[in-house]
């Protein structure tokens, strides 16, 4: 295949996953919408045996309405399952968007050499997280929220971001380039996720009433905060290994000094500085919980600011990848500044 | 000790202990506390969880207005840039070291603190976590069924089948297993401490390697044109940042010519223009006596020798320019680096002739690689990187340059002060624009000027970071304990078995000491292994 073709797989791909991801999130909101009507322990109680401890308390629901309610309980999960299913479907297409945009490259290369193709990488790895830790810590509740946000940042990217495929600029031509930046696209989705349940959990914990509905199917709190701790927990030694170790490594290698203080680092350092305080928050006494999970949130918003903002607004960051070769551009500031 | 005010009525012999736990809670009022206390009481402050936790968002909020403010140490350009524009805030800001601010009091401040709340947690829990390293799993709660996760069942099997069962499973899972009476307590996941406190020593180590390195590491820049040498020497470098420490005898005696540079120009494609493959051929020596080298120094490749570090972070041109005087003498010859100013490449620079009669002649003006015009704005722009069609667009000053005050100039820019501007006769700026080989004859018997060639340069980088592995072994060992301290995760098991009306009622408790595991799973696995468990679903009987 030729690298045109393999780029226009590439953009089919994305367009096609974003279609299977809408469908998927159709799926899960039949789902939920036909919760309203089934007393909350017949879902929770799904949800119970796999993710445990303190669940909700339901009511039970009158006799004469269980046939019904089985009828609408297969029906719920039905359409759980077809979602569940969709969703699948979406990652692998994704999957297949992402490789075309390596293979479209020449020489072919990871696909992370810019914001779309970061973003394309880490919606994926939001998705694929979800999927592969649903049984294990029982996401089901959360399938609605993650397929949406998935659905949204790709708009986003296509929309916005979008850059056609490019050779890498010098500085990033480096095998060092699929060692830092996937582990941070991996933090970055861990972290996502994780951000989440916290703001799922601030939700839950301030309105813990309903029985029914969507928001009953949630787990409990200790639970969403268990959850969230589980998913943190693993992001943070991932963006530790990212920015802590090959990031430091790979600078060192580029720009002859391990750590610069570019506003990039400075605030992949704020955002380590601050999930390690969720961490140690987690463990404190008057921390727990809910500031807890704001702090988690924090964190969140200092990791998309630094992928986000730090592109758009600071021009002296030497990870800008919108512009200039980075051979050349520090070159006027240090000569002018010695040059006696 | 100062007298107890709070609670008069208490026995006195829970002074002590009350006093205590005020101090902990930061109850007490100040006025109460001699100075003994006060210390102590400080220092409790300090090493508390939650002023580790304060000083965490502190240092992550101090960090933020390096990453807005432009940085001294990080780009000095710019920050003189911005220092002009913004006369007024320039005071206030330097004052409040926002210039540098990763090396300022405050953010010090910030970061030791921390570094004493560390140390001060992790010392006393190292020698706790010695004691309980080797202390034995704890006995069994008397009644396991008030533990939040527990199970228990009847069964037909002894006692002490019971036991030894639960001994052997409970050893088979790496736990450490002690049996006292009628009860088996067994504890495991000891390294998740050891982890905690391997991170936390860590992050001293990779502090103590950062200071080694900029206490006694240096950075600096030379700018070569192709053709020309380096040696490592003080004089022979345009910037030089050392550390406080550093001392120049700890500089490596190597030397390099750079023998040559090439670039790939990429023509086509959404990043036409853009230049890649930088490669700049160094013959190199590691001492005077040693042998010639070679080396392809490249972006993402530095040439290392001994402990430093030589990197290529620039290339630019170096026009060849050679300036006659009235009396027909050679006055300036030969490359002349201009600075790029663009990603084509349009370059700014000077020619300084100070020699030159009957006045001293400067020339300041631009070089494009590949020269367009531009309708628009009236003037060249450089459509391209690559020199394709260069040239050069000088003006011409007269006068005094300025160069016998004494004070240092840069050779980047020319002091006008008490020069003029060569003008045509209806007054407009007289330009020299030279292609290649071209010569133009300066008006009033002033001289001429040559553009022979163009030549390249490469910005060349040069470091000695010391303790830059100390500070990398750190940050692995703190990984490795972060790992242990996130997933090993500290539990305790008891089974208890007591013959009652007949048969042996067995009980079982799990607890796990982290947050974050989910214990049940485990202990009904454990349950169901256990001899004479009930076959079908274990956890029948937990709540």
């Amino acid at each position: 295949m030729t690298d045109a073709a393999w780029e226009t797989l590439s953009n089919q791909a994305v367009a096609a996953c974003g279609v299977v991801y809408f469908l998927a999130l159709l799926a899960h909101l039949v789902e939920w919408s036909s919760l309203r009507h089934v007393p909350a322990d017949a879902a929770v109680a799904a949800e119970s045996g796999r993710s445990g401890g303190g669940v909700a308390v339901a009511t039970g629901g009158p006799a004469e309405e269980d046939a019904v309610d089985a009828d609408r309980a297969r029906r719920t999960e039905l359409f759980g399952r077809l979602g569940l299913l969709l969703t699948g479907i979406a990652v692998a297409v994704h999957a297949v968007g992402l490789l075309g945009r390596g293979m479209a490259a020449d020489p072919n290369r990871v696909p992370w050499g810019n914001m779309y193709e970061f973003t394309l990488s880490g919606t994926f790895v939001v998705a694929l997280l979800y999927l592969v830790l649903h049984r294990r810590l029982g996401l089901a509740w959360m399938a609605p929220i993650v397929v949406g946000f998935v659905l949204a940042l790709l708009m986003v990217a296509v929309l916005w971001l979008y850059d056609p495929v490019a050779p890498l600029t010098e500085a990033l031509d480096s095998y060092w380039l699929v060692i830092h930046v996937v582990s941070a696209i991996i933090a970055t989705g861990a972290f996502t996720l994780g951000g989440i349940c916290s703001a799922i959990y601030l939700v839950k914990e301030r309105w813990p009433g309903p029985t029914t509905g969507p928001l009953a199917r949630i787990p409990a709190p200790v639970v969403l905060d268990r959850i969230s701790y589980r998913i943190h927990s693993f992001g943070f030694p991932v963006w530790t290994f990212a920015v802590l170790i090959t990031g430091p490594i790979w600078a060192h290698q580029a720009w002859s000094s391990y750590w610069n203080w570019d506003p990039k680092e400075v605030w992949a350092f704020i955002t380590w500085v601050v999930y390690a305080a969720y961490l140690h928050a987690r463990s404190t006494a008057g921390w727990k919980g809910r500031n807890a999970a704001i702090l988690a949130l924090v964190g969140l918003a200092t990791l998309w600011f630094n992928f986000i903002g730090i592109n758009y607004f600071s021009s002296t960051s030497q990870h800008s990848y919108a512009s200039a070769p980075v051979v050349g551009q520090s070159v006027a500031g240090s000569v002018r500044a010695g040059g006696a | 000790m100062s007298k107890p005010v709070l609670n008069d009525q208490r026995p006195e012999g829970h002074v002590d202990t009350q006093e205590r736990d005020e101090a902990r809670r930061g109850g007490r009022r100040s006025g109460e506390l001699n100075f003994r206390e006060l210390l102590r009481w400080t220092w409790r402050q300090l090493t508390s969880m939650r002023t580790a936790l304060v000083l965490l968002l502190m240092l992550a909020l101090a960090a933020i207005p390096g990453s807005l403010i432009p940085q001294q140490g990080v780009d000095s350009l710019k920050t003189s840039q911005w220092q002009e524009a913004h006369p007024k805030l320039t005071p206030v800001y330097e004052k409040l070291s926002l210039f540098s601010v990763y090396d300022s009091p405050w953010f010090s401040a910030i970061y030791i603190l921390l570094m004493v709340s560390l140390v001060g947690c992790i010392v006393p829990r190292t020698f706790v976590y010695w004691r309980a390293m080797r202390a034995r799993p704890p006995a069994a709660p008397r009644n396991l069924t008030r533990m939040p996760d527990h199970a228990s069942y009847r069964t037909d099997a002894d006692v002490e089948e019971v036991l030894d069962g639960a001994r052997a499973l409970l050893g088979k899972r790496r736990y450490r297993v002690e049996t006292r009476a009628d009860a088996v307590s067994a504890e495991r996941g000891y390294l998740r401490e050891a982890g905690n406190l391997l991170f936390h020593l860590s992050v001293l180590v990779v502090l103590v390697g950062f200071a080694i390195g900029g206490l006694f590491g240096y950075k600096g820049g030379v700018i070569l044109v192709v053709g020309n040498g380096f040696s490592n020497n003080l004089t022979q470098y345009d910037d030089f940042v050392p550390g406080s420490l550093f001392k120049a005898s700890d500089m490596e005696p190597f030397s390099f010519d750079v023998k040559d540079f090439s670039v790939d120009w990429l023509t086509s494609g959404p990043r036409a223009g853009m230049a890649r493959a930088f490669d700049a051929q160094l013959a190199y020596r590691t001492s005077p006596e040693a042998p010639e080298q070679q080396y392809d120094l490249k972006v993402n490749h530095p040439l290392t020798v001994g402990n430093t570090e030589v990197f290529l972070i620039g290339h630019g041109y170096a026009p060849e320019i050679t300036v006659r005087d009235g009396k027909g003498n050679k006055v300036y010859s030969g490359p002349t680096i201009f600075l790029p100013t663009d990603q084509s490449f349009s370059s700014f620079g000077v020619v300084k002739a100070p020699d030159a009669e009957p006045t001293q002649l400067g020339l300041e003006g631009e070089f494009y690689p590949t020269v367009a015009f531009s309708k628009q704005t009236g003037s060249y722009f450089s459509a391209f990187g690559n020199t394709l069609d260069p040239l050069v667009s000088m003006l011409v000053y007269t006068g005094d340059l300025g160069m016998d005050t004494g004070t240092s100039q840069s050779v980047y820019a020319l002091d006008k002060s008490r020069t003029t501007m060569l003008t045509k006769k209806d007054g407009a700026p007289y330009r020299i624009d030279l292609r290649p080989g071209q010569t133009t004859k300066l008006p009033n018997g002033l001289g001429s000027v040559k553009f022979d060639g163009v030549k390249r340069w490469t910005k060349i980088q040069i470091s000695q970071t010391p303790g830059k592995h100390i500070a990398l072994a750190g940050v692995v060992l703190a990984l490795i304990g972060l790992l242990g301290s996130l997933f090993i995760r500290p539990r305790r098991v008891w089974v208890r078995a007591r013959r009652e009306g007949g048969v042996t009622l067995v009980e079982v408790a799990a607890l796990d000491r982290s947050s974050g595991g989910d214990v049940h799973t485990v202990l009904a696995e454990i349950v169901a292994a256990l001899p004479g468990a009930p076959t079908k679903d274990a956890g029948e009987d937990k709540s």
